[in-house]
């Protein structure tokens, strides 16, 4: 298999770094070699958060190329549009529909006609804040439900039984049971 | 010893690589990309025998290190890039002394600044400086594995040993093989005098100095043996690279998007050089490039070992590649295409993505919800009033230097940790604008204390706002000395931060609330009268420990009331 370059971006505090732990376990579960890059300190502060997962027989860079991407896994609306160098016609695009505003933010309408026009048919756009707060009462799990929709869907080469055993190495106990419910929500979507 | 494979973060294979190499003692101050190894630490310590603290400073945690060295036990510093600056005065005369059982220095530096205000410091410089090895690795096992042959290294030649690494190093995941180390006790080492290595006094420094240097030609011997350096690919070609730290990946990741198999030199070592080593790698080659991030060490060795050796091959470096930020697979390719004389183009396999969209507005880190500044910064711009423009605010290392960002914009200059208290200082002194200088309680015990002194000794004005939020927060959490708890959990008795400025001769000293914005207001209006330092502590706990403190039992019992 071609290595595959995975993008998972955000905002510091939604738990982008616990998903990258769960997908690099994931990966070498399956036998897969695998290399993240993430960054912690002041840009986690509420910044933006850029993390790179590449996997496949055999990984030298820890960071996904220009135009590389196969995926970009986005738990924030507007970071996504900052991926862009990273993204090429045939990236896909999993996005949850959720805004973490600030002055100067832009219109959501401006933002969905953007993304609607570059990623075409490569777009899946999902309320999964929305539903991981109605459904579990925790919206910070909208990064695991992203995961198993990508997995369910296969827009991503891991098996589930992958990542659920990546849960009960890189979770604490008390919250595997929230965050295997959150992954499995989107089983039957 | 048990063997494990896991996927570890770079800094966490550091961590295992000093337990596996029977690391006894451990001190450093927590920064950007280094704090992990201290948390491991403090997590573990205990269970495994060793000794782990957070210092006050860089400095300190040297020397600490140092005390322990001369006692028998083994240790590792820990700390980001400017760490090494504050403690360069210890640094160097340690080269000189040696090491008595062996240390590990861990440097973490940061290209691209991501998480760094003051400068894009490369500290491989330090090794030219102070005369100390520096190995330089690529990846999480090799951080595993240069810290425990660091540890060889060092008990070998007696030397500390500095392992600098980067940012897509220490803050990269992949799968790591370790030794997991059995459970063991702490045990005291021996302190056996010995003044004439100790001592650095003249005319013995002198001496010292040339037994460095004997030194250091044993390990260039070592160095050009030693498997941390290594070449791969095609050794025929007459077109070659050298590569040190993740650029060694980059470089690898580009001659297989470009199809190209040419031979690889791998340099783990820094500092010394295997020179012989590079010299036979460049002989009969007619170009070279030198990948390495930020400044020209590498090229600069190499050009001079090519002039012995291979005076005609051709060296590049920085200029295709940019001394600032940090490089990544596409830079490679480009340099690589252009060093080829092929065009670049060929290389890029897919059109990049382009939406419409003109700018997109920036994301600037913020404050956390909830965060105490949040009302603290608009207090202090309602207190001072139309004067605002006229009055000038000192930024300081930590979570209170987003003040110099919108909304809040009160931020005149930010240098280094604890710098704004001789800067406030001098601008007092210079001027008859009013200073008000913002600090956190942990840069304050960290080097804003000698600053604070220095002002009341040489009698400026400017108003002191202690932002003590209990924490050291920026870097993700680390306990200091005005919270009562030490890295391992231990309790010591609070150092107060009024309490210091009151022995350093402070005579307005306030400490207060920050929630009673009337109170905190009405303190701001009257010292900023004073035409001497005045101190105002802001003491209220950060936002994220807060909501931390009142979800998780095991927290609140650690702590207890802060």
């Amino acid at each position: 298999m071609e290595t595959f370059n995975l993008i998972l971006t955000g905002v510091g505090g939604q738990g982008i770094i616990t998903l990258v732990s769960i997908l690099d376990e994931a990966c070498l579960i399956q036998g897969y070699d695998v290399k993240s890059s993430e960054l912690h300190g002041l840009s986690q502060r509420g910044g933006s958060v850029i993390t790179h997962i590449r996997f496949g027989k055999k990984v030298y860079s820890p960071m996904v190329s220009s135009s590389q991407a196969d995926l970009i896994i986005s738990t924030e609306l507007l970071e996504t549009l900052r991926d862009a160098s990273f993204a090429s016609s045939k990236t896909i695009f999993l996005i949850n529909k959720h805004s973490v505003g600030f002055t100067g933010y832009l219109p959501e309408p401006e933002i969905m006609g953007a993304l609607s026009k570059v990623a075409k048919n490569n777009l899946h756009i999902v309320n999964a804040s929305e539903i991981c707060k109605k459904e579990l009462d925790k919206d910070v799990l909208a990064g695991v439900y992203l995961l198993g929709y990508a997995v369910y869907k296969n827009l991503i080469p891991l098996r589930p039984e992958s990542v659920l055993r990546a849960f009960e190495i890189v979770i604490p106990e008390k919250y595997r049971e929230i965050n295997i419910k959150a992954f499995n929500l989107a089983q039957n979507i | 010893m048990e063997k494990k494979k896991k996927v570890l973060l770079g800094n966490e294979a550091v961590v295992q690589g000093a337990l596996a190499a029977g690391v006894d003692y451990v001190s450093g101050y927590p920064g950007c990309p280094s704090a992990e190894i201290g948390e491991d630490f403090g997590k573990r310590a205990e269970e495994k025998g060793v000794y782990a603290e957070w210092a006050v400073n860089e400095k300190v945690g040297l020397e600490s290190a140092i005390g322990a060295s001369f006692s028998g036990l083994k240790s590792l510093v820990n700390m980001k890039s400017f760490g090494i600056n504050v403690c360069s005065d210890s640094l160097f005369p340690l080269a000189y002394t040696g090491t008595r059982a062996p240390m590990v220095i861990f440097v973490g530096d940061d290209p691209s600044c991501h998480s760094s205000a003051q400068s894009e410091q490369d500290s491989r410089g330090y090794a030219y400086l102070s005369k100390i090895p520096v190995l330089d690795p690529a990846s999480p096992q090799e951080c595993y594995d240069f810290t425990k042959l660091g540890y060889k290294l060092s008990e070998k030649f007696n030397v500390p040993v500095i392992l600098r690494s980067t940012t897509r190093v220490a803050h990269q995941r992949a799968p790591v093989s370790f030794d997991i180390r059995e459970k063991n006790e702490f045990e005291k080492g021996k302190f056996l005098k010995n003044p004439n290595q100790f001592c650095t006094m003249p005319p013995r420094v002198l001496e010292m100095k040339t037994e460095l240097l004997a030194k250091l030609e044993k390990i260039k011997a070592y160095t050009e043996k030693s498997k941390l350096n290594k070449i791969s690919g095609n050794k025929n070609s007459k077109i070659g690279i050298i590569a040190s730290g993740v650029s060694y990946f980059y470089a690898k990741e580009a001659l297989e998007v470009m199809g190209l198999d040419l031979p690889i030199l791998k340099l783990g070592f820094f500092y010394p050089l295997p020179e012989k080593l590079i010299a036979n790698f460049i002989k009969g080659k007619k170009k070279i490039l030198v990948a390495e991030e930020m400044d020209a060490y590498l090229e600069k060795e190499i050009a001079s070992i090519a002039k012995n050796t291979n005076y005609t091959v051709q060296i590049h470096g920085k200029d295709l590649l940019s001394e600032t930020g940090e490089l990544d697979t596409s830079k490679l390719v480009l340099a690589l295409s252009k060093v080829m004389g092929k065009r670049p183009a060929s290389v890029a396999k897919n059109q990049t993505l382009n939406f419409p969209i003109a700018k997109i507005p920036k994301r600037y880190p913020r404050l956390c919800d909830g965060c105490p500044y949040w009302n603290i910064f608009p207090t202090i711009k309602k207190a001072i009033g139309p004067d605002l423009e006229n009055t000038i605010f000192g930024g300081d290392i930590g979570c209170n230097m987003i003040a110099g960002l919108p909304p809040h914009n009160i931020q005149d200059y930010l240098f280094s940790m604890g710098a704004s208290m001789g800067i406030s200082h001098g601008v007092s002194k210079s001027t008859n604008q009013k200073v008000v200088s913002i600090i956190g309680d942990g840069t304050f015990f960290h080097a804003g204390i000698p600053g604070m002194v220095n002002a009341v000794y040489n009698k400026s004005n400017p108003l002191i706002i202690v932002l003590d939020n209990r924490i050291t927060a920026m870097t993700g959490h680390q306990q200091n000395p005005g919270m009562g708890k030490t890295l391992m959990g231990g309790d010591v008795e609070m150092v107060k931060i009024e309490e210091v400025a009151k022995a350093c001769g402070v005579k307005h000293i306030k400490v207060l609330d920050p929630q009673n914005m009337k109170e905190f207001e009405d303190a701001i209006k009257e010292f900023l009268q004073k035409d001497e330092v005045s101190v105002i502590v802001c003491r209220l706990v950060c936002a994220l420990l807060k909501r931390r403190l009142k979800n998780n039992s095991n927290l609140r019992k650690f702590y207890g009331n802060l």
